[in-house]
């Protein structure tokens, strides 16, 4: 293996030619966006201005980030007087090590979990459960992807990819439950067992989709009621969120949970929209006696450190460029290897994890541009592609490309030698059926996959030449 | 690192750092000139509502039926109760958790005394909640472009009455009913001006999933029904 390749690249590179050729898996995965393509067609057409809206929330997160210190003060000021806690976390280890500690020193021993990204970005599952704790993911889709331990397939959509059948037969092998081929039953035997897990468990987490300043609140979309329940019914709550999910104003969420919804699952808006600004307050009924909430740095600040990308951190996971990707529908989001799949991870996670390592995501896009085009908040996705390209060969420039170059060049400025070299392309062409495909093939990157066309038998330049002679010739 | 606020000097120090190179701002709003916040104008942009109520009304009836809401016009408290009687009877409840309100109050003494109430006002046992039939709540306001009903603490028996219950039954005032987002978030402005309740919450339809095979499931871990007995 060569310098120039890492082991996330192989592993990419095995998993899309596994992935690519699973035709069940590429169709299922298909039908389920074909559901969310039309409902979103449907509900986006009834905005006024949905490009108007889309600049409007572009310059709202483009406030909220390039004023990151301040809004984030103002929400510590505002949540903490309200009894809230704020952790700041400049890595995943000091986020795990605080829920961890703040876990032992509760004695809690159950914890029901609502969907959270930033979790599975931290690993928080494993750490907690190697700790002993017990934690049950209460999304439906997090809850079987968690029984088939398995990482989500899709940050907003998690089990996608499965058909109806799978999930049946997970059910019944983890559950012991009957098999069923109906998407109503298997939905409420997740219900049954989930239900207790509220009210049993001692802490609660949840991610959050926005961080609003002026009020010093937090805001969760989530369409099963599972996050209302987990932020509600325990007597602590943990909020893990990134620092760029902030908005200045509270009022700003009347454009953006719409445009999250439309954009995100084609709904007006999402079941459940929630702002929380702290724990139970003097004089409510119920609610979490504690409230923290855990600021994840983690590398954003990297992202930030970069003007020229710095918009991918206007990002709001609705998922949409994801679910326009021409390659997410065809290597599907496991080969990614990331937490954040599709087109808007593979601009972040080299950032996040390292250029040389992930640019290979940067260069597995067609570069048609459909995730630009749909991203409610009008981030540059597919321009950033081509930025983490250059970046990475300013970086660390391929090896024998500069060369490849020199040798290009030099051939071109000379034309008696260009001539001579074009003569050899036929020769090429003949010899190339003698190893082709085999390991002595040149061109086995491409011809692994395509037809490599043969050179012309004469070039242009002499055929020209032969017309032009015959052209004279003839009017003599 | 202080155990209370963990790394925050880092963290702010690396964030103002890399804010010493401004970005551009590639997609300006259109209106947000002359010191307006862009707030404003988001009425312009997202789907048309109509100045009236009765057009408000109107949107809002037609996204319950989309969102499978069930929008029960009542003519008075009586019919309310009427109503929500025969739904206990199908249902076969035997438990009814609600907190104290005008409107709950009213509803809740025309109810069966064969009905057991479960109020949640002064604290309440978790699994008796759990085992409750419905939820009774009133809200605070109502949503027409988005079809929402919107609860918080104080207006609606706290965080977890309106989401624990199979069935979540609302009472409300046809004039409840707001053009959008933008004036639920004025009003409650305006209504708790700096002491906001701990939850807000805006509920679109009852619970729902499309998990498996994007294919919609109501029920999901929330409500399975949302009863909205609307008020004249
Ligand atoms: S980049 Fe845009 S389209 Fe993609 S998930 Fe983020 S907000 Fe949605």
């Amino acid at each position: 293996m060569s310098s120039f390749t890492s082991p996330a690249r192989n592993q990419f590179q095995e998993d899309a030619d596994r992935t690519t050729s699973d035709a069940p898996r590429r169709t299922a995965v298909r039908n389920a966006l074909q559901n969310y393509q039309s409902a979103r067609d449907r509900t986006g057409a009834t905005f006024t201005d949905w490009k108007a809206a889309r600049s409007a929330a572009s310059t709202i997160k483009h406030e909220a980030v390039n004023h990151l210190d301040q809004y984030l003060e103002e929400f510590e000021r505002k949540f903490t007087a309200r009894g809230g806690k704020v952790f700041w976390a400049s890595n995943s280890q000091q986020a795990r090590d605080y829920i961890i500690q703040l876990a032992k020193a509760k004695n809690v021993r159950a914890i029901v979990k609502s969907k959270a990204m930033t979790g599975e970005e931290i690993h928080l599952n494993d750490a907690l459960v190697a700790e002993g704790f017990g934690v049950v993911e209460s999304d439906l889709g997090e809850f079987i992807q968690q029984l088939k331990g398995e990482a989500p397939y899709h940050f907003v959509f998690p089990c996608m990819h499965l058909r109806r059948d799978e999930i049946s037969d997970l059910f019944h092998k983890e559950l012991g439950t009957a098999k069923t081929n109906s998407p109503e039953e298997l939905t409420m035997i997740a219900r049954r067992v989930l239900r207790r897990t509220y009210v049993e468990a001692d802490m609660g987490i949840s991610g959050a989709n926005f961080i609003v300043a002026d009020t010093g609140m937090i805001s969760i979309t989530e369409n099963e009621g599972n996050a209302r329940l987990t932020v509600g019914v325990p007597k602590i709550h943990v909020a893990l969120v990134g620092i760029e999910k902030v908005v200045p104003r509270l009022g700003d969420l009347a454009l953006l949970l719409p445009m999250l919804a439309t954009a995100g699952t084609g709904q007006h808006l999402t079941g459940y929209n929630s702002m929380y600004g702290g724990p139970r307050q003097p004089g409510e009924n119920d609610g979490p006696d504690e409230f923290h909430v855990v600021l994840l740095d983690n590398h954003r600040t990297r992202l930030l450190a970069d003007p020229e990308q710095r918009d991918a951190l206007h990002c709001i996971r609705c998922g949409a460029c994801l679910n326009v990707c021409p390659i997410f529908k065809n290597i599907g989001g496991h080969t990614y290897g990331t937490t954040y799949q599709g087109p808007i991870g593979s601009v972040i996670t080299p950032h996040f994890r390292g250029l040389q390592d992930w640019k290979h995501l940067s260069g597995a896009s067609s570069l048609c541009g459909a995730c630009t085009e749909t991203c409610p908040v009008g981030i540059d996705i597919h321009h950033h592609l081509l930025h983490n390209r250059r970046n990475a060969a300013a970086e660390k420039p391929a090896p024998g490309e500069s060369l490849l170059w020199k040798a290009f060049t030099f051939l071109m400025r000379r034309p008696a030698l260009y001539r001579l070299a074009t003569r050899f392309a036929p020769l090429g062409s003949l010899l190339h059926p003698l190893v082709e495909g085999t390991a002595l093939d040149p061109m086995i990157a491409w011809t692994s996959t395509r037809d490599f066309p043969a050179a012309a038998p004469s070039s242009f330049r002499s055929q020209f030449q032969k017309h032009q002679a015959q052209k004279s010739g003839g009017s003599k | 690192m202080t155990p209370s606020t963990g790394d925050r000097e880092a963290v702010l120090g690396r964030i103002r750092e890399a804010l010493r190179v401004p970005a551009p701002l590639k997609h300006p709003a259109e209106r947000s000139a002359g010191g307006e916040p862009t707030t404003a104008h988001f009425r312009e942009w997202l789907p048309p509502v109509g100045p009236s109520l009765d057009e408000r009304f109107a949107l809002f009836s037609r996204l319950c039926e989309t969102l499978k809401s069930e929008l029960v016009v009542c003519a008075d408290m009586d019919a309310a109760a009427a109503h929500l009687t025969t739904l206990a009877t199908e249902g076969g409840w035997k438990t009814l958790g609600l907190h104290r309100g005008s409107l709950t109050s009213a509803l809740e003494s025309r109810l069966p005394a064969a009905l057991t109430r479960l109020f949640v006002d002064e604290g309440y046992d978790k699994d008796a909640l759990e085992a409750s039939d419905a939820g009774l709540t009133e809200c605070e306001l109502l949503v027409a472009q988005t079809g929402s009903v919107c609860v918080t603490g104080p207006s609606s028996g706290g965080r977890v009455l309106s989401v624990l219950p199979p069935h979540h039954i609302v009472i409300a005032r046809r004039s409840q009913i707001l053009t959008d987002l933008t004036e639920a978030y004025a009003t409650l402005a305006a209504k708790y001006r700096d002491d906001y309740p701990s939850m807000i919450s805006f509920i679109t339809g009852p619970s729902r999933t499309g998990d498996i095979e994007r294919i919609l499931v109501l029920g999901a871990h929330g409500p399975k029904r949302l009863t909205i007995l609307l008020l004249p």
